[in-house]
């Protein structure tokens, strides 16, 4: 097991290039989500010249619609949802200057060229984990497209969020190399 | 002849729709602390480690396991001695689903129109699926599907002239292609054989399946445990990071089918596979 890094958002150029991939990362400060009809908002809004609900610089984004909070808490349960729905938006946010998502499973081809040209960091949370997630959010404010429900965006305050680098900004691949060390197909 | 009132299907349907979510199956828990035994990965390890952690907060604080609560699927076995009154039985069971979700605080997942994509505020309407039995019970599975799993399954129309070597391959090229997306260790349903509707039907049943619990067809069970020891060869392992923990279980269901065909279906569950059961009984009609 690597050793474990501490990182403070926002998530600068220097901060991501020292980040490999297979690194086990606690994210501390201001994060933001945004799942499915967000992306498309979003890209929608860029695509017409409207302003984005953040600056997308050296920012994170969580892919994640939470359950609702139930009293006393900050958050409902929060683990990531799968990032392959977002491949077909990410490429023009992380073109505005996002560096850093995190979510669970495969990429595309074309997300991972946008994180290499551009310089990203693809990040897995546990997936499935959601109430355990949940305890490292401080706190969760709506933000934009409270019409969206759970899948409105929000900025999120996290405390040792532990996620782990599966594609770095040189675009290894963690599901590659760890697929291939196990495999015996 | 029996009778049962709406009201006692609703409450009912409510119920297993939060403790479905807030209370994974010990099945599912003794199939992590095997996998933990028997994953090589440190890291496959250490995921196992914090999903037993994560079930246990979800069980004890009566939270969600998962934000995604799914979209609620049941299994509706209705003796056909028994009259529903009050109301109609899909009503109550979407009532049911309705204050379940709202009491439970679980996600609403469910958008009215696939194209128009407007979220229906309530999880509502649920996947019901009805088998009218003999007898006077009313027997209800509630089984909430997240899509992350959902997502990477597949159907393939085999020819019979692939035989069983080529339904089993087809088996586990969806579950190589899905890789780290449906949250691993899955639970892997199949449904092999009947009309294409009916393959998919079958693989879902499968999911509902305990851990553990072999198809009690010897021959058919044998076919389980290759699939699974072949898609644990993957190398997926526990979240995709790596490992030899893909699948918990491969539970494989079959029908019989038309002498052209050779339907099979693949449906993944997360290691979040939920589903909670009760048996409502009739009373004498008033």
């Amino acid at each position: 097991m690597s050793e474990i890094i501490r990182i403070e958002t926002p998530l600068t150029q220097k901060r991501l290039k020292s980040l490999k991939v297979g690194d086990n990362v606690l994210l501390n400060g201001v994060i933001y989500t945004g799942r499915d009809a967000a992306h498309k908002k979003m890209v929608e809004a860029l695509e017409q010249g409207e302003d984005l609900p953040f600056a997308m610089e050296d920012q994170i984004i969580y892919f994640v619609g939470p359950t609702p909070a139930k009293e006393g808490q900050v958050i409902g349960s929060a683990g990531p949802t799968t990032s392959g729905r977002m491949d077909a938006y990410s490429p023009k946010l992380i073109a505005r200057g996002l560096t850093g998502m995190i979510g669970k499973g495969l990429r595309s081809p074309d997300v991972i060229e946008a994180m290499k040209k551009h310089g990203a960091v693809y990040f897995g949370a546990i997936g499935g984990a959601g109430a355990l997630i949940a305890k490292c959010i401080v706190s969760a404010e709506v933000i934009a497209y409270p019409e969206l429900g759970p899948e409105a965006v929000r900025r999120l305050v996290v405390k040792d969020f532990p996620v782990m680098v599966i594609i770095d900004h040189d675009g290894n691949n963690l599901y590659e190399i760890g697929k291939a060390q196990y495999r015996r197909a | 002849m029996k009778e049962i009132l709406v009201e006692e299907i609703i409450s009912a349907v409510e119920n297993l729709c939060i403790e479905a979510n807030y209370n994974l199956g010990s099945d599912i828990m003794a199939g992590f602390n095997q996998a933990l035994k028997d994953e090589r990965s440190p890291l496959g390890r250490e995921v196992l480690e914090r999903l037993i952690e994560n079930a246990e907060i979800a069980q004890e604080e009566r939270v969600p396991m998962c934000q995604d609560t799914g979209m609620a699927v049941l299994f509706v076995s209705i003796g056909q001695d028994l009259h529903v009154v009050g109301g109609g039985l899909t009503e109550a069971i979407n009532e049911g689903v309705r204050r379940g979700y709202d009491k439970g605080y679980l996600r609403k997942s469910v958008v009215k129109d696939p194209f128009e994509r407007v979220n229906t505020g309530d999880n509502t309407p649920a996947v019901i699926h009805y088998d009218i039995v003999p007898g006077d019970e009313l027997h209800l599975i509630v089984a909430p599907k997240g899509f992350g799993s959902e997502n990477m399954g597949g159907l393939k129309m085999c020819k019979p002239s692939e035989g069983l070597e080529g339904a089993m391959q087809f088996v586990v090229d969806t579950v190589d292609r899905a890789g780290g997306n449906p949250c691993p260790p899955i639970i892997v349903g199949v449904g092999v054989g009947g009309t294409m509707e009916k393959a998919t039907f079958l693989a879902k049943k499968g999911l509902l399946r305990e851990v553990g619990i072999h198809n009690p067809e010897k021959r058919l069970a044998n076919i389980e445990k290759e699939l699974l020891n072949r898609v644990n060869r993957l190398g997926i392992g526990p979240q995709g990071f790596g490992g030899v923990t893909t699948a918990l279980a491969v539970n494989l269901e079959v029908y019989p089918t038309h002498i052209a065909g050779m339907p099979v279906a693949v449906n993944i569950g997360c290691h979040a596979t939920r589903h909670k059961e009760i048996t409502l009984q009739g009373r004498a009609c008033q």
